[in-house]
C-alpha cells in the first residue's frame, strides 16, 4: 500500500464535515465553560456553522474529484445531497428556537448533536467506499436516536428513542453484513472497483453478490423507512421531539437515500436485473401501506410519519427504473419532499403547545380563521404532498413516474399514481379542518408565528413554489450529476 | 501440525457456538461465547494474522464478554424456561436449518473448490506492522473519522443520562 498523506485538495474537499464537526465540539466546551449565555446562542452559532458547511460544500463541488485515495468522492451528486441535507440542518434550526425556549430545553448538547449528525450525512453523500458508508450511516443514526431521546423526562420520547436504537441497531447489522458479504466475493469495498469487478472476467458467483445486495437493501430500507422495515417510524416520529422529527423525515432519509442510489445505480448496476424486483416489491408495498394506513390516522405526527413512508416508496420507485432519468428524478424528489416535509413539520411544531398537547387533527380546526398566513403556509405544503401542479411535489411525482414509464415499469407506474389519489384524501382532510370548522382550544391558545418559524415556514414555502415553476434549473443540476455519477 | 490444530480448534468453536444456543441458563450461554472467540482466536493465529489474533482475544474474548456477563448479571437473568413453541417452528425449523447449510456448503464449494485459495501461512501481511501501516496510510480517513463516531456515542450517553435540563 503507497504512503500518502493527505494533500490540500484532500482536505479542502472534506470540509463541510471537518467544519461540522469542530463547531460541534466546540458547543461541547462552550456548553461546559460558559457561566452566563444569551439566549439562542447555540441555535445563532449552529445557523453560522451551517452557514460555513455550505459555503465549503459549493466550494468543494467546484472542484470536483476523489479525495482520500478514493475513499470520498466529491461531485454533483455529493454536492447536491450536502447541500440539501445542510439546508434541512437550518431549516431544523430556525425551528427548534420556539421549541426549545418552550419546553425549557435549550442546551448546546442539541445542537452540537445536529451538527454531528450532519457530518455523518455529508460523509454518506460523499462517501465512494462501503467502509466510509457504514462509517457516515453510523454517526448520523447514531446522533439521531440521541435526539429522538433528547427530552429525557418524556416517556413517549424515551420510548421512541429505545425503538429507533434497537432495530436501528439490527438493521445497520444487516447493512454490514451485506458489505462482508460483498467484501468476501470481490474482494473490495470501493464502490467503481467493485463495479469493475462484476462486470470483469472473474465475475464472482452471482448468489453471493445477490444475498448481499439484498442484505444491504434491508439495512438502507429501514433507514429510509421503507416496507416492510418501516413499523419503527410511526413510533419515533410520534415520540419525538417535532423538530426531531421533522429533521429524521428529511435528512437522514434524504442521506440514506443517495447511499441508495450511489452504490445500487454504481457498484451493483451489473446486478440490477436481479435487485430490481426486490426494489419493486419495496417501493409497491412502502407506496401502499403508507398511503393506506396514514387514511386512519388521528394524530398528526403519526399521518406525516406514514406519508413519509408512502413518499419513501415513491422515491424507490425512481430507483427501481434503474436509469439516470430515474436518479434525477429521486434527487429532486427528495429535494422537494424535505422542503413541504419540513414546512408541514414546522406548523405542527407551532401549533402543539408546551409539552406537545395539541397533535390531533381536531386541534388544527379553524386555523385559518385565527392565523390566516400559518394556514395559508400549511396549504402550500399539504398540496405539494398531494402532487397538484405548481408545487414542487407535481414535478416529482411526474417526473418520477415518467421515469418509471420510461424504463418500461408501466404497472409500477399505474399503481403509484392510484396511491398518490389515495394519499389527497388524508391531506385535504387537514385542508378541510383549517378552512371550514370552527377554531380548537388549540388554535384559541395558539401563539402568533415567532420570527425562526416565521422564517422556518415562508423559506420552505418559497422552495416549493420555486420547484413547482421553475423545476428545471434544479432537474438540468440533478440529470447532469446523476449521468456523471457513472 | 496446522491441519491437526485447525481440525482441534475448528471443532471446539462449533461445538462451543451449538452450545450457546442449547444452554438454558445465560452465563453458561456467555461462557461457551468465550470458547468460540477464543478458538477463532487460534484459527486466525493459524491463517497468518497475527494481529487479529490478539485484537480477537482482547476485545472479544476479554472486553466484550465482560460486558455481555456483566449485563446478565446486572439484569439477573435466571435460567429460560420453555414455553410452547409454536407450530410453525416446530415443523419448519430443522428442514430449514439444513437446507441453509446445504446452500452454503454448496456455494463454499463451488467457489472455492481448489485449496489454492486459502492455505495456512499464505498470508504475510497480518503482522501489527502492516496494520498499524494500512490504518495510518490507505485508511487514514476511516480511521479518524471513526473518532467522531465515538465522541458522539459519549455525548450520547451525557443527554441521556444527566439529571435534568437546566
Amino acid at each position: 500500500m503507497p504512503i500518502s498523506f493527505p494533500t490540500t485538495l484532500d482536505l479542502g474537499r472534506f470540509l463541510p464535515e471537518i467544519l461540522l464537526t469542530v463547531f460541534g465540539t466546540l458547543f461541547m466546551v462552550l456548553d461546559a465553560v460558559l457561566q452566563k449565555r444569551s439566549k439562542n446562542l447555540f441555535g445563532h452559532l449552529t445557523l453560522l456553522a451551517l452557514a460555513a458547511a455550505l459555503g465549503a460544500s459549493l466550494y468543494a463541488g467546484s472542484e470536483p474529484g476523489p479525495a482520500f485515495g478514493g475513499m470520498l468522492v466529491v461531485d454533483g451528486f455529493a454536492t447536491f445531497f450536502r447541500v440539501l441535507v445542510l439546508g434541512v440542518g437550518m431549516l431544523i434550526v430556525l425551528s427548534s428556537y420556539r421549541f426549545l425556549a418552550r419546553e425549557n430545553a435549550e442546551t448546546g448538547e442539541y445542537h452540537a448533536l445536529l451538527l454531528f449528525s450532519l457530518a455523518g450525512q455529508c460523509l454518506m453523500a460523499s462517501a465512494n467506499d462501503l467502509i466510509m458508508v457504514f462509517i457516515g450511516l453510523e454517526i448520523s443514526s447514531i446522533a439521531s436516536y440521541v435526539l429522538a431521546g433528547y427530552l429525557r423526562d418524556d416517556k413517549r420520547a424515551n420510548e421512541a428513542a429505545l425503538k429507533y436504537f434497537l432495530l436501528g441497531s439490527f438493521a445497520t447489522a444487516f447493512f454490514l453484513y451485506g458489505v462482508a458479504i460483498l467484501y468476501g466475493s470481490t474482494g473490495t469495498v470501493k464502490l467503481d472497483q467493485i463495479h469493475a469487478v462484476l462486470t470483469g472476467p472473474n465475475a464472482p458467483f452471482p448468489v453471493f453478490v445477490t444475498l448481499a445486495a439484498a442484505l444491504m437493501l434491508v439495512g438502507l430500507g429501514f433507514k429510509v423507512s421503507a416496507a416492510p422495515f418501516q413499523v419503527w417510524a410511526p413510533d419515533v416520529y410520534q415520540g419525538a421531539p417535532t423538530p426531531v422529527a421533522a429533521f429524521l423525515s428529511a435528512a437522514p432519509k434524504a442521506a440514506a437515500f443517495a447511499v441508495f442510489l450511489r452504490i445500487f445505480t454504481t457498484a451493483l448496476e451489473p446486478i440490477g436485473t436481479a435487485w430490481e424486483p426486490l426494489a419493486w416489491g419495496s417501493a409497491l408495498a412502502s407506496m401502499t401501506i403508507g398511503n393506506f394506513a396514514a387514511l386512519l390516522q388521528s394524530n398528526i405526527k403519526r399521518m406525516l410519519a406514514y406519508s413519509s413512508i408512502a413518499h419513501a416508496g415513491y422515491v424507490l420507485v425512481a430507483l427501481t427504473a434503474r436509469s439516470d432519468t430515474g436518479t434525477s428524478a429521486a434527487m429532486f424528489y427528495l429535494a422537494a419532499y424535505a422542503l413541504m416535509n419540513l414546512g408541514a413539520f414546522a406548523v405542527v411544531t407551532h401549533l402543539s403547545g408546551k409539552g406537545e398537547r395539541y397533535l390531533t387533527l381536531d386541534d388544527f380546526a379553524g386555523l385559518a380563521q385565527k392565523q390566516p398566513f400559518t394556514a395559508a403556509m400549511l396549504t402550500i405544503f399539504l398540496l405539494s404532498l398531494i402532487g397538484v401542479p405548481l408545487t414542487g411535489g407535481f414535478f416529482g411525482k411526474f417526473y418520477i413516474f415518467k421515469a418509471a414509464l420510461d424504463s418500461h415499469l408501466v404497472w409500477l407506474a399505474v399503481l403509484g399514481l392510484l396511491n398518490s389519489a389515495v394519499a389527497a384524501y388524508y391531506y385535504l382532510r387537514v385542508l378541510v379542518m383549517m378552512y371550514m370548522h370552527d377554531p380548537s382550544q388549540a388554535v384559541q391558545e395558539a401563539e402568533p408565528l415567532s420570527h425562526g418559524l416565521q422564517l422556518a415556514l415562508v423559506l420552505p414555502a418559497l422552495g416549493t413554489l420555486f420547484l413547482g415553476i421553475f423545476p428545471n434549473w434544479v432537474l438540468e443540476f440533478a440529470g447532469h450529476s446523476a449521468a456523471l455519477m457513472k | 501440525m496446522d491441519v491437526i490444530l485447525f481440525l482441534v480448534f475448528a471443532i471446539i468453536a462449533v461445538v462451543c457456538a451449538i452450545n450457546v444456543v442449547v444452554q438454558a441458563h445465560p452465563i453458561s450461554s456467555a461462557v461457551s461465547l468465550v470458547g468460540v472467540m477464543g478458538s477463532l482466536a487460534v484459527l486466525y493465529l493459524l491463517l497468518g494474522a497475527e494481529f487479529l489474533a490478539a485484537a480477537q482475544v482482547i476485545v472479544y474474548a476479554g472486553a466484550v464478554m465482560v460486558l455481555f456477563v456483566f449485563v446478565i448479571m446486572l439484569l439477573n437473568a435466571g435460567a429460560e424456561s420453555r414455553k410452547g413453541h409454536s407450530l410453525m417452528v416446530q415443523v419448519l425449523a430443522v428442514p430449514l436449518l439444513v437446507t441453509l447449510l446445504g446452500l452454503l456448503a454448496y456455494i463454499v464449494q463451488r467457489i472455492y473448490r481448489s485449496d489454492t485459495t486459502v492455505h495456512f501461512g499464505g498470508f504475510t501481511h497480518g503482522t501489527p506492522q502492516d496494520v498499524g501501516r494500512a490504518l495510518f496510510t490507505g485508511y487514514l480517513l476511516p480511521f479518524e473519522v471513526t473518532s467522531i463516531l465515538i465522541l458522539i456515542a459519549i455525548l450520547g450517553a451525557i443527554v441521556l443520562a444527566r439529571k435534568e435540563i437546566d
